[in-house]
């Protein structure tokens, strides 16, 4: 039985925050998922092996050991990541936000690198995310055409592929959002980082990994006036549920 | 024992903000020649063996696994024999 097929027989699935020495978002992520839409989360430490049943992982935002020699780099190497990636391998699903998508990136597990940003400024600020892919399990059943306000906080967010790296993302429908304006014009204008061709999320051919930029654990709180990154994590339960 | 000497270098083809933005400097600076600023990455340290193909064995794992992100970058290295 895959993974995918093990989590559509349980009741919920259950969540995985992992923490990394210098995550900062994870109890951002663990709050959303647990309090505000009452799924069963655990944190999952950098250095255990166990992932403890879960069946989503995530790979919160922060700045992982310190962003030293490249954002992302030796996350990689912490010893829960071999876990991670056989899981990922195995169909589970993972999902990196912003310093969890730069982590997956250099694991492997999605195409491509990140570098600084264009302007060379940490950008922090709302962005409008245009769905690109509205069929993953990550984006099916979010009301269509909608644009996500989602906020960026990062300083490497620069995505950059080569051009036989982009064919195939394209190729593969795995450009899941692109920065665009509030109503889905996709622009340099509203590109906060040089990524290229304004790409914010991509998922792994499989469908099963998203990495993405922006931070749906941050506008998902009413308090904040702001809901649009939940629809993401109950699209992604209601997909595997159904 | 060997000092090992990497140089990283981000690939031409790979946009290099912080080359661009010094180089913004030098304009400022006055200087009309500078051309193609880069940043790369020079890293140093020991490796504790006195067998050559096994420190170059080490040294080339370490930098294609971690050091390097062969994706963007390319590194060469030197090994310098001294006395640990």
């Amino acid at each position: 039985m895959s993974a995918r097929e093990a989590v559509k027989n349980s009741s919920s699935p259950k969540f995985g925050v992992v923490v990394f020495p210098g995550s900062n978002c994870d109890y951002d992520a663990f709050y959303v998922l647990r309090k505000l839409l009452n799924y069963e989360v655990a944190f999952l430490w950098h250095k255990d092996t166990d992932l403890q049943h879960c069946d989503v992982i995530i790979l919160p935002g922060g700045f992982s050991y310190g962003d030293y020699l490249r954002t992302g780099a030796i996350a990689r190497f912490s010893p829960i990541m071999n876990e991670v990636i056989k899981f990922a391998d195995n169909g589970g699903y993972v999902m990196g936000i912003c310093n969890g998508f730069q982590i997956l990136l250099e694991a492997g597990l999605l195409p491509g690198v990140m570098v600084r940003n264009e302007s060379l400024n940490f950008v922090c600020k709302e962005v409008y995310l245009n769905i690109e892919n509205e069929q993953t399990d990550f984006t099916k059943g979010i009301e269509s055409k909608k644009k996500l306000k989602i906020p960026v906080a990062h300083g490497d967010g620069n995505y950059f592929a080569d051009e036989n790296t982009l064919k195939e993302l394209h190729d593969n429908k795995q450009v899941v959002f692109k920065y665009s304006s509030k109503d889905g014009k996709i622009s340099k204008e509203f590109n906060p980082n040089g990524s290229i061709e304004n790409i914010a999320g991509i998922v792994n051919k499989n469908g099963n990994v998203l990495g993405m930029m922006p931070h749906p654990e941050r506008s998902s709180d009413p308090v904040l006036n702001k809901t649009d990154g939940r629809l993401i994590f109950k699209a992604l339960v209601n997909n595997i549920l159904n | 024992m060997f000092k090992a000497k990497v140089f990283i270098k981000r690939r031409p083809t790979i946009l290099d903000p912080q080359g661009k933005a010094v180089e913004i400097g030098a304009k400022h600076l006055g200087l009309s020649y500078i051309k193609n600023t880069r940043i790369n990455k020079f890293i140093e340290f020991n490796v504790e063996t006195n067998d050559k193909k096994s420190a170059e064995n080490e040294v080339n794992d370490y930098c294609k696994k971690l050091l390097a992100n062969p994706i963007m970058e390319d590194y060469e290295f030197t090994l310098e024999e001294v006395k640990s």
